[in-house]
């Protein structure tokens, strides 16, 4: 499916930090929209083997700004026919989406979120609990009696995709296109010269570069190291599971703030299941039984009749988080050094959308117009973009 | 986790309170250095200071831990972020060499342990 190249060239054009999602469709929409094609992406491990694999494949646009509304409603909208772009079967399948509303102050996030979607024209709308009660019948109401369900935000497109064809369909795209992926690649520095990058040093040798795109999730604050920046970001693990597989029985997306789960059926009947970042920092995708406990306990306050089904697997990632809840994307300070990142827990969806406005921003040297409220300067002006009550659960 | 209060204590009675950074003088500084002092962080792993609180008993004090591999080096009380603290890295170089009078800190016992 990916061409092996035995040696790094001496010179690109453009060189992509990470063959994930993120790296790979702006490695594809270089190549197809704008015409650039030396291009490596340079990858430590395998392509789609950090959180493009290890994410819960949600896919959903009922934001709470403005900015991240329109930006993720675009990239719904590149979802849609991506598989038909790649020719290659990505499982899209579109659920619904509830994030159920347990208290009046969730009720009432519910309504503000849904008449910004509506503002925007994303078909999203605050419903009560009869709703929610001929949506999802298996579903117990009262949640075990103590976090009885008042209504939901029923985000209708809300979807779910198969996350690793998503980078296996731009990583070909991309490679037949004529863009290098080195794998088993690791980048061991960035040269900088003048406040410009000139080059970036692998464990396979040297490369010259006047573009670097630095797409690689918790492994950010590394890499910025590297070219002596400082971000808000910070890491923590992100851990899920999934259980043995069922016959259908669950078709919509369910979110719980209050419980803290988010879960879905994929289509080999295996529910994926997700909660809370770990409570603290580290750089490790260790997994802990704390987790598997407080997740399976609040998914039998949703689903009782769960209790006798087993946990398959669980495992981890490491999420970049940022204090607003919306990532930092666009030209650094540093010339030439383009970031793609604090993407923490709600990276997967935008997948797409990254592609195109990174690929633009790189092509052009200047920030597309949809990414204009994830900028690095935001943090120095004071003007945050506010997307913590979007956010599945309370992290 | 070694509390110093209250010694050893298992890590699900412990909440994180985020790295020890130094604040610039608010009356002093420019808005873009409180704008880094409130936002910016360091993101990397290392061995860093880091403020724990042990829940039950309300007790904040000081932890150096690696949040690379999750291992607590030591625990101070809170006083001793006043006297000043020596730099993360050497601490934990001393640590793990086994060093135990550069160790030393609030308990004895292995300098080096690998959180519950």
């Amino acid at each position: 499916m990916f061409t092996h190249h035995e040696s790094l060239k001496p010179t690109y054009d453009v060189v992509i930090i990470g063959a994930g999602g993120h790296g790979l469709a702006s490695a594809y929409y270089l190549a197809r929209d704008h015409g650039i094609r030396n291009i490596a992406v340079l990858e430590k491990g395998y392509i789609g083997g950090g959180n493009t694999g290890r994410n819960t494949t949600i896919i959903r646009s009922n934001y709470l700004t403005p900015e991240g509304v329109k930006f993720y409603d675009e990239s719904v909208r590149l979802w849609r026919d991506l598989g038909e772009d790649f020719d290659l079967n990505l499982f899209y399948s579109t659920r619904g989406h509830y994030t159920l509303a347990h208290t009046d102050s969730a009720m009432r996030t519910m309504r503000w979120r849904a008449e910004v979607n509506k503002h925007f024209g994303v078909d999203s709308e605050a419903v009560d609990a009869a709703f929610v009660r001929r949506g999802i019948p298996d579903i117990d109401m009262s949640c075990g009696g103590h976090a009885p369900i008042l209504g939901a935000l029923f985000h209708a497109p809300g979807a779910i995709a198969r996350h690793d064809a998503v980078a296996w369909g731009y990583g070909r795209g991309a490679d037949r296109r004529g863009v290098e992926i080195h794998q088993q690649t690791e980048v061991t520095g960035v040269r900088v010269q003048g406040g410009r990058v000139v080059g970036v040093d692998t464990t396979r040798g040297s490369i010259a570069t006047p573009r670097v795109l630095c797409a690689v999730a918790g492994f950010t604050p590394r890499i910025l190291d590297m070219v002596k920046l400082r971000t808000p970001i910070y890491v923590h693990p992100l851990q899920a599971m999934v259980s043995e597989p069922l016959k259908p029985w669950l078709d919509p997306i369910i979110v719980s703030g209050s419980l803290h789960v988010y879960v879905s059926q994929t289509a080999r009947g295996e529910l994926v299941m997700g909660a809370s970042l770990d409570p603290y920092e580290l750089h490790q995708t260790r997994s802990t039984l704390d987790f598997v406990e407080g997740l399976s306990s609040h998914m039998l306050d949703l689903f009782p009749f769960l209790s006798e089904v087993k946990v398959n697997r669980q495992w981890a990632g490491l999420s970049d988080m940022t204090p607003d809840f919306a990532p930092i994307m666009g030209v650094t300070p540093v010339e030439g050094f383009f970031l793609d990142a604090g993407w923490g827990t709600w990276g997967f969806k935008a997948t797409p959308v990254c592609g195109k406005t990174m690929s633009h921003t790189v092509a052009t040297g200047r920030n597309h117009p949809l990414i204009e409220g994830f900028t690095m300067d935001r943090f120095a002006r004071y003007q945050l973009t506010g997307e913590k009550g979007a956010a599945s659960v309370g992290h | 986790m070694v509390c110093p209060l209250n010694g050893p204590r298992p890590v699900s009675e412990f909440a994180y309170g985020g790295e020890v950074r130094a604040s610039p003088d608010p009356d002093t500084c420019s808005d873009a250095e409180w704008s880094r002092y409130v936002f910016d962080r360091s993101g990397s792993p290392g061995v860093k200071y880091e403020w724990w609180c042990h829940i039950a008993s309300g007790f904040w004090f000081i932890a150096l831990r690696d949040t690379g591999c999750d291992i607590v080096v030591d625990t101070f009380p809170a006083e001793a972020a006043r006297r000043g603290l020596p730099p993360a890295g050497a601490r934990a170089e001393s640590a793990a060499a086994g060093d135990a009078a550069a160790a030393g800190g609030s308990r004895s016992g292995p300098a080096v342990e690998r959180a519950p």
